[in-house]
């Protein structure tokens, strides 16, 4: 599967994450977003930041407990639990996060 | 994520046989397993040219390697009582998803090729050839089936439903006709060394994170150790333990007791994964090469003890397979269960008097239990007959004030799949899961409204991340899912022993 955005074509897998993660821009980001009916604001950057940051050290997403950790320091308290998380991607951060900050899906019994 | 249209179930005030509302799930498919998945695990990567051929050769060599799924195929008598017991069914109305209907689908098939009066008079007693579409229908409604068994309770022969289904996967994968979701979490564990595809420097991170959050919430220098050579227990969980809500909290839970007990215990960066999706496919190698890695880590790092964590079906692996996949356990302490389960390690110590729980710390919740199948019915626990029920309700009522049980259909030997098992938690297969929880949604509804229950507990990674994603269907909050050693995490009192 594929989707195409300003002349250039993006491969993705059945459920629209991207396949090759070289591909990922703002742009692609923004894309993928719509797709998921979000509009990013600056509290959905923060979170898809985080994630890329993360994943580049460790090569896998945090764990919800040091994305919720992490987006706590960094934003507040009140923002450091997975209500807040859940409310910017309702289809859980995990994953819906993953898709829009280019990553690969998490599996497992999650 | 695609939004998938469809009607959650309404919850009915008693349970009741669904009129039955032909082909409803016959578009459900999961995701077939693209070429490198299928290849990193030795399967062909696209269904073969001779697909026919080769299928009907697995099966029998299938049906000479296990005498159980020849008997299981040749006894059934169609009486029915298997009909109306299969949560997928009762949520569909689907009558392939009648376990009869489904077991029938592959013994149609074995009437033809195997039996005498299938081959010669095959219209006489209903035997089918292998066709495409036959085979389609193999791949929509045998992965529409959790493998839960609880047909099999109902049945008067014994019929090991979860076996035909195993079997049935099995050939699949043998011609390339693997599904996505188990078939690619298997890669991961080969590669990686878990389900989730967590490198050891991620497990490090994570749990040393968890530690400093115990630390601000307790005062207490709990630790999560990895790799630690000589420690007396090694502990192996799924890895969802490591990465999710509500299953971290059990991890949390896991560590206060030995914390509290004095045992020393560790992780294992090899064996990080308790999970084995090698049962879900019913591929005995992956199964072996899966568990295997247990073998290596503990004696790798000399622990006296192996203890598995909250997964349903990791510890029916462990518990009924280990000994002739991975043993002799002569290596380890034989006072102790081998393996034993983490309710076993808590029950022995609360029994002992030594852990003190508070249980007023949990008195904001009112609590049922949801027996998970594999334990239920694939497990025991505490070498006495029923442990696998008894002990972790006696875990909770330790833990808890207020705990009410579900309606006795739906509980113990008979109790209900989460909806997510057999390796069907999967995105692609969403309507099945919301429409398979319906009768643990109305089970959970009436000690809900009878009851005010509040918290369901649970000792699998599976239900955790089924409840948590199909309770705000029915209605219900996604925080009322967790695990049994949750409960042990709040009530536990750290500290010297007062």
């Amino acid at each position: 599967m594929a989707f195409e955005l300003n002349g250039n074509t993006y491969e993705t897998d059945e459920e629209g994450y991207l396949v090759n993660l070289g591909d990922w821009s703002e742009d692609v980001a923004g894309f993928l977003a719509q797709q998921e009916k979000i509009d990013l604001t600056q509290n959905h950057w923060e979170v898809v930041n985080f994630l890329r940051e993360y994943y580049n050290d460790y090569q896998i997403a945090p764990a919800v407990r040091v994305l919720t950790k992490a987006i706590g320091k960094k934003l507040g308290a009140d923002k450091g639990n997975s209500k807040y998380l859940y409310e910017l991607f309702p289809y859980g951060p995990a994953k819906q996060a993953c898709k829009i900050a280019g990553l690969p899906k998490p599996t497992g019994c999650i | 994520m695609a939004v998938v249209e469809f009607e959650t179930p309404r919850l009915k005030e008693y349970p009741v046989i669904p009129i039955l509302q032909a082909g409803a799930m016959a578009h459900s498919q999961p995701f077939a397993a693209a070429a490198p998945i299928q290849k990193a695990l030795g399967f062909p990567g696209e269904l073969v040219e001779d697909w026919q051929e080769q299928a009907i050769a697995k099966m029998g060599e299938l049906l000479g390697k296990y005498r159980s799924l020849k008997v299981y195929l040749d006894t059934c008598v169609h009486c029915g009582a298997c009909s109306d017991k299969c949560h997928y069914f009762l949520g569909t109305g689907d009558p392939k998803n009648m376990p009869v209907a489904r077991q029938d689908l592959m013994r149609k098939v074995y009437r033809r090729y195997f039996t005498f009066t299938g081959k010669y008079f095959p219209k006489l007693v209903g035997a089918e050839d292998l066709t495409r579409e036959v085979l389609a229908e193999w791949y929509t409604y045998f992965n529409q089936c959790s493998e839960c068994r609880r047909c099999s309770v109902f049945c008067p022969y014994g019929i090991d439903t979860a076996e035909i289904t195993m079997a049935a996967r099995e050939i699949m994968d043998s011609i390339g006709m693997g599904q996505k979701y188990s078939n690619e979490i298997i890669g991961k564990v080969h590669k990686i060394g878990n389900n989730l595809g967590l490198p050891g420097p991620a497990l490090e991170d994570t749990l040393a994170g968890l530690e400093e959050d115990i630390k601000d919430a307790t005062g207490a220098d709990v630790k999560l150790p990895l790799d630690v050579q000589g420690a007396e227990v090694m502990l192996v969980t799924p890895s969802a333990d490591f990465f999710s809500e509500p299953h971290v909290e059990s991890l949390i839970g896991y560590a206060k007791v030995f914390h509290q007990a004095g045992i020393s215990w560790t992780l294992s960066s090899h064996a990080s994964e308790a999970g084995n999706f090698g049962l879900f496919i019913g591929n005995y190698e992956q199964m072996r090469s899966i568990s295997m890695r247990v073998r290596e880590a503990a004696l790798e790092l000399g622990v006296r003890r192996i203890a598995v964590g909250e997964c349903g079906h990791a510890w029916r692996v462990a518990y009924s397979f280990w000994n002739t996949l991975i043993g002799p356990f002569d290596f380890l302490d034989q006072n102790y269960p081998v393996p034993q389960h983490i309710c076993e390690v808590t029950y022995d110590l609360i029994r002992r008097g030594a852990l003190t729980l508070d249980k007023a710390a949990n008195d904001h919740r009112i609590v049922t239990f949801h027996d998970s199948c594999n334990v239920a019915r694939g497990s025991s626990m505490g070498n006495m007959p029923r442990g696998q029920f008894i002990i972790p309700r006696e875990i909770i009522r330790a833990c808890v004030n207020n705990f009410h049980d579900m309606a006795p259909e739906s509980i113990y030997e008979s109790t209900f799949c989460c909806g997510g098992g057999g390796g069907l938690l999967t995105d692609d297969l969403i309507e099945l899961r919301v429409k398979g929880a319906l009768p643990r949604m109305e089970a959970l509804k009436q000690v809900v409204d009878e009851h005010g229950v509040n918290f369901m507990a649970t000792i699998c990674a599976i239900c955790k991340a089924q409840f948590g994603k199909v309770l705000p269907y029915y209605k219900f909050d996604m925080d009322m899912v967790g695990g049994v050693h949750q409960l042990v995490s709040s009530a536990i009192r750290l500290g010297a022993k007062q």
